[in-house]
């Protein structure tokens, strides 16, 4: 009985905490967390110290020396960088100091002595770090009467950044940037001492993805996007946070106008997506909003041509279609296609419309370039799960093009230590020189170059050990995600407690996918639809913002289907080649013209803000519907964006409690994730060689392409890089041709003549090629029937 | 007293010879003379004890460091984390501080000495591999340490199983490219990775915790591992028996400038004083012309000035550092009473503004305008004004006191070492120091240089 | 076509082959290219980055930041004046401007017939032999004006040629690491404490 111990005589204090460091920060006694930086130590204290090379997201360098400050460890006040070093008991830190301020001044005027000093004419004056704290830390004037360094002004070192050298004050963080964030080292120091500048290496040009980070963290004008410069006065922007929606990662970004014309996207940190990071297409694609070609009101074909018409009349023609549709092919002769590039709460009235009101199964939100959409219903993982995770497993697109921050995070996994990464691809990715293994599987071996890989034990010790994601998403639009499920499936009975990842591209995709843009009972997917429309059985077929003329991997099927003459209903930003074939195109609005919300990768649910006003009389897509099933006859009661995502939250299990209120509570969003469930079926495809066929035809796409938001973004139109074909060179040189030779691949649907380029990192007996390229039209060469495409290589 | 045409500027004399005893053989960098002189006897009585007490012996003799610091070569190899591996030794052959010779004769003259003692250094610190940083200009050294390792490897004394025991270790030579910098120990490894020789930022990074590939490494001077053969062969009594019980052994200075016998000269740590080295007979035989000595620098570049009445302490460190300057890498320059100070300090403070990497603020920035200032004031165009503003960018580079010599001329108090600095390495506050001796010895020589005229200065547009 | 020649691209290997991480061989090899061509070019500096495995960039940042690497073509002796302080007290300035007027360039600068390039350089630990004076990195001492006249007459006349190989050249010497007789790298991921100290404890 002695050790049962009376109460009263317990302590009620907590017991201590191991993380925590006691600290004295001016004086004043503080509770720090251990290995925590003094730099962020005094910021939770209350006490900015000013930085300049310091960033929250990269390593600290201590080069700028802005943040010295006092720190005593018992040995008196000796000189600290706050940045590098971490807190210590008792240290008593002092950010006031004489010496400190002296410090920060000298650092300050130092800086400012071969500083143009030209902020009236700097895209950064307003918003510079350098400016502010010269006002806040500095001495006010500089004594530097010596002529100044003297560069060039602004030289371009990329498509899209301008780098001023006068304006440079080392900082490092563009130069870490590159190096260490996005694994591109293609800005560098370079020179010495007081010549020491940051520059590329001669016409090798900083040509990243991630090229606009660096614009976004110099801490002064040194670097300049091109499609902002001399565009806007900080003071004149007014801003509004918001989600990028040009692929379905979901980074946190601010919009910023200035008399309702977009201007500038600048990324926002969020600890559960992008950490601050933007990818250039996301950033700059926005100038198509602003485009010229943007359609402003309604319009209706007669004969080749198109006439701007009243909503009412085009809204009256549209439901005319839809309901002769129904008279004489029943509601079934009727298909909605799309749904991905707009909110959740379009995606949710265009199936609410086609499921409920117009009563077809046939609907679908991907143009094959999607797994099927039972993925979702797979234990999910979130980004910060992948990243986390022991074992990354890849078994889809090259991330790098396709969903490039969640590149970055997963090569900061990799670069980090925290996880290995197990690659299956047909081409080496972005990923794959951070990858454990990265395995080279031909279209068509998906499976069985999975089962061998499961034999083999260092692989099998690996997915034992701690957790696994898998992302998984459709590596070749050349053939069906059957291949790529089943090889899934096969992986996910090795490593029961996987957790997956999907990787869909579309922008918002997943929300569509998950609040009912699928196939009802008896449903069909696109191809089939297409084919059903090419074979005269489609009655009336809407489109709502898809464009299956460039996106759709089988160009003869839509022309099939197109020429069939089968009415057809537009919603689209643009007149499109998809529009163009369209009986009536409804103007829809485009991102940063609509509010509401969407839904990432993960099944997380952001806010999507609206800062400028429609162009022209556009209307957001659930609006669109919300009238069109209101002349059908049934008021589906949506009369603002906020009850279509109230009535989400109501409806929709996944997404119950997640209303516009909760998500105002949030910073991260809020996860909408369906009940796990292993609905995904095995295709039971199967791939049988073809003689005379002997190449597999591998299609991929690449960040920038002809899609239209790229081709109206006029910086970022000219950036893809065109048709050409991919060979490994042992089979090149069983051909006979040249690294660079000209060669036409021929399939059973066409041939295409375009230089080949000698590429290891593409699998043996497969051809690969980019798709929606400049210069040779790739989806010609492609049938959507078969499970795979084969083709033959000809020497030109 | 006697001087070797194939030495230049050696000075031998009737002292003890540590470092430099086979100077006086023209042919002392080949493998024969070598060992026809007690070569790698050293390294064969170290392999047949354990390696600890190599260790311990060369504690015991506290063989200071060569390169600057003066840190104990013994106590340096202990301060590797218990148990991590491997450790790699990387030795410093950058000599470019002004002033300072002696890395380069022991490379040209005394190779495989060099080579020796990187051994006994491996194997009694546990270092798995070696390798040797000469500095990019010397390329007469380059070739005699490469022919050296080349014929080291053919007898068997570097690499596999060295003298058949189960001591194994590479040494590979490798040559930089021009950059004082990169003499600052995390530079060199930041060079010898193949970046630029920018140094690293201590904490975190010191070599002996993180350094070569972010392993445990110790980084040591040419002339200190010369020191371990001799050690090892003699022991650490008759090592001890030279020198003071603080410093003992020799040391190698090279005294340059105003002297009658400018050279190169082994001396007996600790006890001989400044007075002996300029005036002394077996020394440079006093001040050229039988001019006045003005001041002189002790302890190469970077190191405060004396004056006169400085003469009399002796070649010891502590004692050195409480007078206001330093002995830093044993070069003594001398300027007699005809040298133009401010153009003096010009020469030095533009040597290390030029030398600076150009990673930190206050060195890349603050260096450069001091020299342009000193230009300004050496062309004549400088104002009253100037001469304080040298002292506040010095003052942003190194906050508080700047140590000095005390003058009873001046009525100044020494102000002992070390200073503060805003900077990452000593090469910013190196810009300082001949600014701040010179303008606080010899104020009126500047101004005697300045103009009348007054200039504006600009201020911050926003 | 100045990429590494077979010749030094196996000369290449071999250096690399030295070190635990292939990019400590970039600065030798710079010297390499250098040697090869007088001085470091683009097409060099790209493959070094591929030997190395880094970009081209950051081959030239890490290149540009070593004075002794030049991005062009410069004289085939290149004279080096020293003007740190030694020098400087005993009449460095004076010898610098007598080159001047006898080469007919300023420091930087490169003799039109392509023979000599003048550098005022700082300090080549030579103090004690002041003024000192590198031609190609080999030293001479106590440089009175004199002797420099001599020294360029000499070179003119192609009489030091063997003493003094052309620019780029670093050392005759190479250190060559035969394989039977090297311990090895050691690779600083693998934790292994060597073999003699387990025998010592
Ligand atoms: C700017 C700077 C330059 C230096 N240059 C050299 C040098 O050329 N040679 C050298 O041995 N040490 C040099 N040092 C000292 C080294 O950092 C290091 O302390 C020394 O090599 C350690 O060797 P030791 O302990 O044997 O002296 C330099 C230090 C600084 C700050
Ligand atoms: S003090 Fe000078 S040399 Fe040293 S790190 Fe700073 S900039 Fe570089
Ligand atoms: S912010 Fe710490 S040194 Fe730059």
């Amino acid at each position: 009985m002695t050790d049962t111990a009376n109460p009263t005589e317990q302590s009620d204090a907590p017991p201590p905490d191991p993380n925590a460091v006691q600290v004295t920060i001016n004086g004043v006694a503080h509770t720090a967390r251990k290995g925590q930086l003094v730099i962020e130590a005094a910021a939770d204290a209350g006490h900015y110290i000013p930085r300049f090379c310091y960033h929250e997201r990269m390593t600290p360098v201590g080069k700028c020396r802005m943040c010295l400050v006092e720190a005593d460890s018992g040995r008196g006040p000796a000189v600290t960088v706050s940045c590098m070093v971490p807190v210590a008991p008792d240290m008593k830190i002092n950010t006031e100091s004489e010496t400190t301020k002296r410090m920060q001044e000298g650092v300050l005027e130092l800086l400012l002595a071969n500083h143009p000093l030209d902020c009236p004419v700097c895209d950064k004056g307003g918003e510079c770090p350098l400016q502010d704290q010269a006002f806040s830390h500095g001495p006010g004037e500089s004594r530097f009467i010596e002529e100044k360094r003297h560069y060039e002004k602004p030289i371009p070192i990329s498509e899209l950044v301008y780098l001023d050298r006068e304006r440079c004050i080392l900082c490092d963080r563009c130069t870490r940037f590159a190096d260490e964030v996005a694994g591109d080292p293609l800005i560098h120091f370079t020179s010495r001492g007081n010549n020491t500048q940051v520059n590329t290496f001669p016409d090798e040009p900083f040509s990243s993805y991630f090229s606009g980070n660096t614009v976004q963290i110099c801490p002064v004008g040194a670097l300049t996007a091109k499609p902002y410069r001399f565009k806007a006065r900080p003071w004149d922007l007014e801003q509004v946070e918001t989600t990028c929606t040009t692929c379905a990662v979901g980074c946190r970004t601010v919009v910023q106008s200035s008399r309702d014309e977009l201007l500038r996207y600048q990324g926002v940190d969020n600890d559960s997506v992008n950490w601050g990071w933007l990818c250039d297409k996301g950033r700059f694609g926005f100038e198509a909003v602003n485009s010229e070609a943007r359609l402003t009101a309604p319009a209706v074909r007669t004969g080749n041509s198109f006439a701007s018409v009243t909503w009412n009349e085009a809204l009256d023609q549209a439901v005319t279609l839809i309901k002769s549709a129904v008279a004489s092919g029943g509601a079934s002769s009727v298909a909605v296609i799309g749904g991905a590039r707009g909110t959740n709460e379009d995606a949710y009235a265009w199936a609410r419309l086609a499921h409920d009101v117009i009563g077809t199964p046939h609907v679908y939100s991907q143009a094959l370039d999607g797994l099927r959409s039972e993925l979702l219903d797979l234990p999910r993982a979130t980004i910060n799960d992948a990243a986390n995770a022991s074992t990354i497993v890849l078994l889809g697109p090259d991330l790098k093009e396709e969903l490039p921050v969640l590149y970055l995070r997963l090569r900061d996994a990799a670069e980090k230590r925290r996880s290995r990464i197990l690659e299956f691809t047909p081409r080496s990715t972005g990923l794959s020189k951070y990858a454990w293994k990265s395995i080279l599987v031909r279209p068509g071996d998906e499976v069985e170059a999975m089962r061998t890989a499961l034999t083999d034990p260092e692989i099998a010790a690996q997915l034992a050990s701690g957790s696994v994601v898998v992302v998984a998403g459709k590596a070749n639009l050349a053939s069906i995600g059957g291949l790529q499920t089943d090889a899934l499936l096969k992986l996910l009975d090795a490593a029961p407690n996987a957790k997956v990842l999907p990787a869909y591209r579309r922008g918002n995709v997943v929300g569509a996918l998950q609040l009912g843009m699928t196939p009802g009972s008896g449903g069909n997917y696109t191809a089939k639809i297409l084919a059903d429309m090419a074979a005269g059985a489609m009655k009336c077929v809407v489109l709502v913002g898809v464009d299956l003329v460039s996106d759709f991997p089988d160009s003869q099927l839509v022309e099939q289907a197109f020429a069939s003459g089968t009415p057809v209903i537009a919603v689209d930003t643009f007149l499109s080649p998809t529009a163009q074939r369209a009986n009536v195109v409804l103007a829809a609005a485009a991102v940063g013209e609509k509010a509401g919300t969407v839904t990432n990768i993960e099944g997380r649910v952001q806010t999507v803000a609206q800062k400028v006003t429609v162009a022209g009389t556009s209307r957001p897509d659930w609006m669109i519907a919300a009238e069109i099933a209101g002349r059908l006859g049934t008021d589906l009661g949506f009369r603002s964006v906020d009850a279509v995502t109230e009535a989400i939250a109501a409806n929709v299990p996944a997404y119950a409690g997640i209303t516009p209120a909760a998500l105002r509570a949030t910073r991260d969003g809020l996860c909408a994730v369906p009940a796990p469930a292993r609905t995904l079926p095995p295709s039971g495809v199967e791939v049988s060689a073809r003689e005379g066929w002997d190449f597999r035809v591998l299609v991929t796409r690449e960040l920038y392409d002809l899609g239209v938001n790229n081709q109206m973004s006029p910086s970022l139109a000219g950036l893809p890089r065109g048709t050409r074909a991919g060979v490994h060179p042992a089979d090149l040189e069983r051909l006979g041709v040249a690294d660079g030779g000209r060669v036409r691949v021929v399939t059973e649907r066409g041939s295409l003549e375009v230089t080949v380029q000698a590429d290891p990192g593409v699998a043996r007996w497969t051809v690969w090629l980019p798709f929606n390229q400049p210069g040779g039209r790739v989806s010609d060469l492609l049938s959507s029937s078969g499970p795979v495409n084969d083709a033959r290589i000809e020497k030109v | 007293m006697s001087t070797y045409p194939w030495a230049a500027g050696f000075v031998a004399g009737d002292r003890p010879q540590i470092v430099t005893s086979r100077f006086q053989y023209e042919d002392s960098y080949t493998l024969e003379r070598y060992l026809a002189t007690g070569g790698y006897e050293g390294l064969r009585a170290a392999l047949a004890k354990p390696a600890a007490q190599i260790h311990d012996d060369v504690k015991n003799a506290t063989v200071l460091g060569r390169g600057g610091a003066g840190f104990p070569a013994g106590t340096k190899w202990g301060l590797t984390p218990a148990g991590k591996f491997p450790r790699y030794l990387v030795v410093n052959g950058d000599e470019s501080e002004p002033g300072t010779y002696k890395d380069r004769l022991l490379m040209e003259r005394d190779p495989h000495q060099l080579i020796e003692g990187c051994l006994i250094a491996c194997y009694a610190a546990g270092l798995s591999q070696c390798f040797l940083y000469i500095r990019g200009e010397m390329a007469l050294a380059h070739e005699r340490v490469g022919q050296a390792l080349n014929d080291a490897y053919a007898a068997g004394y570097v690499g596999k199983n060295i003298l058949g025991s189960r001591f194994s270790v590479d040494i590979a030579l490798h040559w930089g490219a021009g950059a004082y910098v990169v003499g600052e120990e995390t530079a060199l490894i930041e060079s010898l990775e193949g970046k630029r020789g920018e140094p690293r930022l201590k904490p975190p990074f010191f070599p002996a915790a993180i350094g070569l590939y972010g392993q445990p490494t110790i980084v040591n001077n040419v002339e200190t591992l010369s020191n371990m053969p001799w050690l090892l062969r003699n022991g650490v009594e008759a090592y001890t028996a030279i020198g003071t019980q603080t410093s003992p052994g020799t040391r190698m200075v090279a005294v340059s400038g105003h002297v009658k016998r400018p050279g190169v000269y082994e001396i007996v740590n600790g006890t001989t004083t400044f007075r002996d080295l300029l005036y002394g007979d077996e020394f440079c035989q006093g001040i050229r012309k039988g001019n006045d000595l003005k001041a002189f620098v002790p302890g190469g570049g970077s190191a405060p000035w004396f004056t006169p009445e400085q003469l009399d302490l002796p070649f010891e460190g502590r004692l050195v550092g409480a007078a206001g300057s330093m002995l830093g890498s044993g070069a003594v320059m001398v300027m007699d009473h005809t040298t133009d100070i401010p153009k003096a300090a010009l020469s030095l403070t533009r040597f290390y503004a030029h030398e600076s990497c150009g990673q930190c603020t206050p060195c890349r920035e603050g260096g450069t305008w001091l020299e342009r200032i000193l230009e300004r004031i050496c062309d004549g165009h400088g104002t009253e004004s100037d001469l304080d503003l040298l002292i506040e960018v010095g003052t942003s580079i190194c906050p508080g006191a700047f140590p000095h010599a005390s003058s009873s001329k001046l009525g100044l108090e020494a102000t002992p070492f070390p200073y503060k600095m805003t900077t990452i390495c000593f090469v910013g506050p190196s810009a300082y120091a001949p600014v701040h001796s010179a303008l606080t010895l010899f104020r009126e020589e500047f101004e005697a240089k300045l103009t009348k005229r007054t200039l504006i200065p600009v201020t911050a547009g926003h | 076509m100045s990429r590494l020649s077979s010749a030094n691209l196996e000369l290449a290997k071999e250096i690399i082959s030295r070190y635990p991480r292939a990019r400590s061989a970039m600065i030798p090899l710079l010297h390499l290219s250098q040697e090869q061509n007088g001085y470091v070019t683009r097409e060099a500096m790209s493959h070094i980055a591929e030997l190395v495995g880094t970009t081209a960039a950051e081959v030239y940042g890490t290149a540009s930041f070593y004075e002794m690497f030049k991005f062009e073509p410069i004289g085939r002796y290149c004279v080096n004046i020293c003007r740190s302080i030694s020098c400087h007290l005993l009449g460095a300035d004076d010898l610098l401007h007598h080159a001047e007027e006898v080469l007919g360039v300023k420091p930087g600068g490169t003799t039109s017939d392509g023979l000599f390039t003048l550098e005022a350089v700082e300090c080549m630990a030579a103090c004690t032999e002041a003024p000192a004076v590198q031609v190609n990195y080999r030293h001479r001492f106590r440089v009175a004006t004199e002797h420099f006249d001599q020294l360029i007459a000499d070179l003119r006349a192609g009489r030091l040629a063997d003493e003094i190989p052309e620019h780029g050249t670093l050392a005759r010497v190479r250190q060559h690491l035969p394989a039977d007789k090297a311990a090895g790298n050691v690779d600083p991921g693998v934790p292994v404490s060597p073999a003699w100290m387990e025998a010592a404890s």
